[in-house]
């Protein structure tokens, strides 16, 4: 077994002029794994993923892909990475059977049976110029020309980004099938944090270029809780303990996000104080809203 | 076999199959020796990471619910149905936790929740 991880990415920082695009970012991808990247806009997700790609040189820190470096070694990286951007950066004046033939002169692994299978499976018309296409159709090009050749390591930045369900779904599929297919690797990020809980293994959160927390999807889901506390006397402010994140409430009644070892919670509700009143699980969505202080979608929507 | 996943639910996705196959094995819906689809058919269908079928099905494997066989695929275990009296209360616990949660707040007892199961089971 080769425990190597996909990606290594260590003490990674970027700037652009005043801007710190990047803050000390270390992540860890390993073979097989569905990483989702979540984040606001212009938390770093792009930035992170340009370095990856080897479109950007790390500043400070290091970024290794299959063991390598992509800046100094583009063909070893991009030769095994399938990637698709929100605004496909596919060349508009082609046709989509041109844009086939192009990247499979790219590819030597390219799979013209299975670049057909897809194909008839998104209803693409081939003989269609690209700028003629649909949004969504257009993106189906993409996650063809992504994934025709079976590279180890899938990289989709905001692939669902203003398309409609049905789209969205067939990229989602095309996720869990690269996945099934071999345990490959799959890095996205997104804003729809529905589709990131459906098909992640492990997420990280990224603000303001930091790495806020990363891990198991499924850890993360059990180690946050929701609680609503119900004081005796009323309060001015919430109570202030380790582990508890985005008080809100007012007079008696406060609720608060958990974030910690489930099996300390009555320990820690114990110290405030105030009966529990209301204990859930949360999603992914309302995890998010606790560590970065609003929801990407609400934003989306600005 | 029907699965549904809903994102609303805050059930991690790999327990809501296990809790659903496990409804439908005690209900009789899904019969012994009845095969399951494969984890990437399952996976396909219900839009979610395989990694998460793999695990609700090693979860019913290991409750002994469901058989892998070595090449050709996953079984209901033929002793699964009915399942014991213990997992099937275990099934409504999520539930009753989150009556008893509005039963304090209304400064109701667990016996006054009892009572009134009675009262509404036989409402002659």
């Amino acid at each position: 077994m080769n425990d190597q991880p996909i990606i290594r990415i260590q003490n990674l920082s970027r700037r652009f002029g005043s801007n710190q695009a990047l803050d000390d970012v270390s992540l860890e991808i390993p073979k097989g794994v569905v990483m989702g990247l979540m984040g606001e806009n212009g938390a770093g997700k792009t930035t992170l993923i340009k370095h990856i790609l080897g479109l950007l040189k790390a500043q400070e820190g290091s970024v290794e892909v299959f063991g390598k470096n992509p800046v100094s070694d583009p063909v070893g990286v991009l030769s095994n990475i399938g990637y698709l951007s929100e605004e496909g950066d596919l060349p508009s004046w082609m046709r989509v059977y041109e844009l086939f033939r192009y990247a499979a002169g790219f590819y030597p692994t390219w799979d013209d049976g299975y670049a057909k299978q897809l194909t008839e499976q998104f209803q693409l018309d081939v003989s269609a110029p690209l700028n003629k296409l649909s949004k969504g159709q257009r993106s189906r090009a993409g996650l063809v020309v992504a994934m025709a050749y079976r590279p180890a390591l899938l990289v989709l930045d905001e692939p669902s980004s203003g398309l409609d369900p049905i789209v969205r779904r067939d990229i989602l599929g095309a996720i869990i099938r690269t996945i099934a297919d071999d345990g490959r690797t799959v890095l996205f990020s997104s804003h729809l944090l529905g589709e990131v809980e459906r098909v992640a293994d492990r997420i990280a959160i990224l603000k303001s270029g930091r790495v806020l927390f990363t891990g198991e999807l499924d850890e993360v889901k059990e180690q946050h809780l929701g609680v609503t506390l119900h004081f005796s006397q009323p309060r001015l402010t919430p109570p202030s303990a380790p582990g508890f994140l985005a008080w809100e409430g007012s007079g008696k009644e406060w609720s608060a996000v958990y974030f910690g070892d489930p099996s300390h919670l009555t320990q820690a509700l114990a110290s405030l104080g105030g009966e529990v009143v209301r204990k859930t699980h949360l999603s992914l969505d309302d995890i998010f809203v606790a560590h970065v202080g609003r929801s990407p979608e609400a934003e989306e929507a600005a | 076999m029907q699965i549904f996943i809903s994102e609303q639910d805050q059930t991690p996705i790999y327990q809501q199959i296990v809790n659903q196959v496990r409804l439908q094995v005690s209900s009789g819906r899904l019969s012994p020796e009845e095969e399951l689809p494969s984890i990437r058919a399952l996976a396909e269908r219900l839009m979610v990471n395989p990694n998460t079928v793999a695990r609700a099905y090693r979860e019913l494997e290991q409750a002994g619910i469901v058989t892998k066989r070595r090449t050709t695929g996953s079984y209901i275990s033929a002793g699964a149905a009915p399942m014991d009296r213990e997992a099937r209360q275990e099934l409504l616990a999520d539930k009753v936790d989150a009556l008893l949660a509005d039963a304090r707040q209304l400064n109701l007892d667990s016996t006054d929740v009892i009572d009134l199961i009675q009262k509404r089971s036989n409402p002659n």
